[in-house]
């Protein structure tokens, strides 16, 4: 099998080949199966499953705890909320972090690498590390009439701050590195043309950034959605929180039955899973940007 | 974040090239440091730059290290959060109390190692495993990917969800299967302290091996083909080819592999919390950071110092990961 290996046409059915679709279709279903399962149960009518368990085979198959779990929950005010909080986030994320990518990248001004150092290992902490004092300074900070609680805490802005400090040291990195990759001679023309700085950064460095840009906003899209742990601490009002984070309130307040704590949390996995299948490409680049020597 | 939040972050070595094709300019790289710049900027280019430089580094520095070094020196002090008057130097009494009188502490680090065991012994090889086998060209082998690659996408949130219905014990798909979901016959896989650390490690493994998978395959697909070519002109069969050969180029993967791996073994959290809380037999120090902020009783000072553990764990990884990974870069 290992000797045809770099032979890349389709040879006639090698029993070694068959035997590994078979192994990976096997591993891809129990991969799947539990994600299967809960959309199985969330499919059920409660009370068909209760009195005829949730192994068995269904009489009726219906969308009703999706509409139910949605409805009863509100959940359009929770997307919303996430909304707010993830579309700053991100463009800032990117907007700071390319700026500081290029001034690493474009100007050696000794201390780029360490300023790049720092960014990185920031971004690599447990966000345990620091949650003790941000809590605080959350709540000594006041902001009367810019946010609805008077402080930074338990409010949109302190999640998008956090997001944006957080997700910049990755950012910054990957930019950085991509940015170095561009000829000089680019910027280095346009200085002696009397172009500013920030027409250099803005007209031509940023644009030529597209793909790796692309690539971050598509990963910092699912991650700042999928946050449950910042809105956990950083939220107060169950009312504020964004939809990931709410739901570990709504389950218990709304949704009464496993099936509809199926139905409601497969609900706020769909827009992750249009982003990853429409994006594919970009996730999958963006997460191993960095991680593969060419 | 992440949630890593989120999913962690990847920053690998250095010298990376550009992903994709479009748009990337394939010129040869220049390394000369632009020093020359520096005698062609204006005032205002010179204040554009501070700004450019200064304003994210501001939001980071005081948002993360400015809150990291907080930390460390509310660790040695109790506070009651209200005015800074009240904040009293104790020396090391937080990690006497931690050490000696916390009944969680040790479990907590505990489970936080056997994380990580479990994580690199079993999920990482797995991930490894797949993405030779998804690599050698074969059909569908997007098709598979996405099948794996599908729990690292959702939240962790809703992974916990998901599992939580795979293992209740009353309607859960595992007791009903085995007919352990009757009165007397019951396993606890949520509650029990001897099971529950090892189902919820089932989930992570599920998530963590789908993120190996893309790791390696990254890793793979930098591998110089002739050097396979040449491995199996040899004589040498799959195994040492991947053993001899492949594997040991896969080296920089690998560094980057440990790093998220342990990183994500520290950051463990939003699984455990939604599966169970965090009940006995799967504290975390994660969680018992965050249970005493979030309880009734939050302790400033002794909540920090369970953080210090953290960030002291964290910094003996990323500090040298780091240092090698920039000294390359210098290098280069």
């Amino acid at each position: 099998m290992s000797a045809s290996m770099s032979l890349k046409q389709r040879a006639p059915v090698r029993p070694g080949r068959v035997l590994l679709h078979v192994f990976l279709v096997v591993m891809s279903l129990a991969w799947l199966a539990p994600l299967l399962w809960a959309i199985y149960a969330a499919l059920r009518p409660y009370s068909e499953t209760s009195t005829k368990g949730y192994v068995s085979w269904p009489d009726k198959l219906s969308f009703a705890n999706f509409t139910n779990a949605y409805q009863q929950s509100d959940m359009t005010h929770y997307f919303v909320n996430t909304l707010i909080i993830a579309v700053p986030a991100v463009l800032l994320t990117l907007f700071l972090s390319s700026m500081v990518a290029f001034y690493v990248s474009r100007f050696d001004f000794r201390v780029n690498l360490f300023l790049l150092l720092v960014f990185t290992a920031g971004n690599l902490l447990p966000q345990q590390v620091i949650i003790t004092p941000l809590y605080r300074m959350y709540l000594l900070i006041d902001l009367p009439g810019i946010t609805e609680s008077g402080k930074l805490y338990d409010s949109a802005l302190g999640l998008v701050l956090i997001h944006i400090a957080f997700q910049s040291g990755f950012c910054a990195f990957v930019l950085a590195n991509y940015m170095r990759m561009l000829p000089h001679e680019l910027t280095e023309a346009a200085l002696v043309d009397g172009a500013s700085v920030w027409r250099m950064y803005w007209q031509i460095v940023l644009p030529l950034c597209r793909p790796a840009m692309a690539a971050l906003a598509t990963l910092l899209s699912i991650w700042i959605y999928n946050d449950f742990f910042w809105a956990l601490v950083l939220i107060s009002t169950g009312e504020n929180m964004p939809i990931t984070s709410a739901l570990n309130n709504l389950s218990g307040q709304y949704f009464t039955d496993p099936n509809l704590v199926a139905a409601g949390a497969l609900l706020t996995a769909i827009p992750t899973l249009i982003v990853y299948f429409a994006l594919q490409r970009q996730f999958v680049s963006g997460l191993t940007l960095g991680a593969n020597k060419g | 974040m992440s949630a890593f939040d989120s999913i962690p972050v990847v920053p690998g070595a250095a010298d990376t090239p550009p992903p994709g094709g479009t748009g990337t300019p394939s010129s040869p790289q220049s390394r000369k440091p632009a020093s020359g710049h520096r005698r062609l900027l204006t005032r205002r280019d010179r204040v554009a730059l501070g700004f450019m430089a200064g304003l994210p580094t501001f939001l980071h520095l005081a948002l993360v290290w400015v809150t990291a070094f907080a930390s460390i020196a509310l660790a040695f002090t109790t506070w009651d959060g209200i005015g800074f008057g009240s904040i009293e130097w104790v020396g090391l009494q937080n990690f006497r109390d931690l050490f000696a009188d916390n009944p969680q502490f040790w479990p907590a680090v505990q489970h936080n190692v056997i994380w990580f065991v479990v994580l690199i012994a079993i999920p990482t090889p797995l991930g490894l495993f797949l993405a030779v086998q998804l690599d050698k060209n074969i059909r569908f082998s997007r098709v598979y990917q996405t099948a794996f690659f599908l729990p690292v996408v959702v939240s962790m949130a809703v992974i916990g969800f998901v599992w939580q219905l795979v293992y209740n014990p009353d309607t859960g798909l595992i007791n009903s299967l085995i007919g352990a979901n009757k009165p007397g016959h019951y396993i606890d896989w949520i509650g029990d302290p001897d099971l529950n650390l090892w189902a919820v490690l089932v989930a992570a493994s599920w998530r963590h091996t789908g993120y190996m998978m893309i790791l390696y395959l990254a890793g793979l697909k930098g591998v110089d083909p002739s050097l396979r070519e040449a491995s199996s002109l040899d004589g040498a069969n799959e195994w040492q080819t991947f053993k001899n050969v492949i594997f040991p180029t896969l080296r920089p993967t690998n560094t980057i592999v440990l790093v998220v791996t342990i990183i994500e073994s520290l950051r463990a959290f939003d699984l455990v919390y939604v599966f169970n809380g965090g009940a006995q037999g799967t504290e975390l120090l994660s969680i018992l950071v965050t249970n005493n902020i979030i309880g009734e009783s939050s302790r400033i000072g002794y909540g920090s110092a369970i953080a210090v553990v953290l960030l002291v764990i964290s910094l003996v990884v990323i500090i040298p990961y780091l240092i090698s990974t920039f000294r390359k870069e210098r290098r280069a």
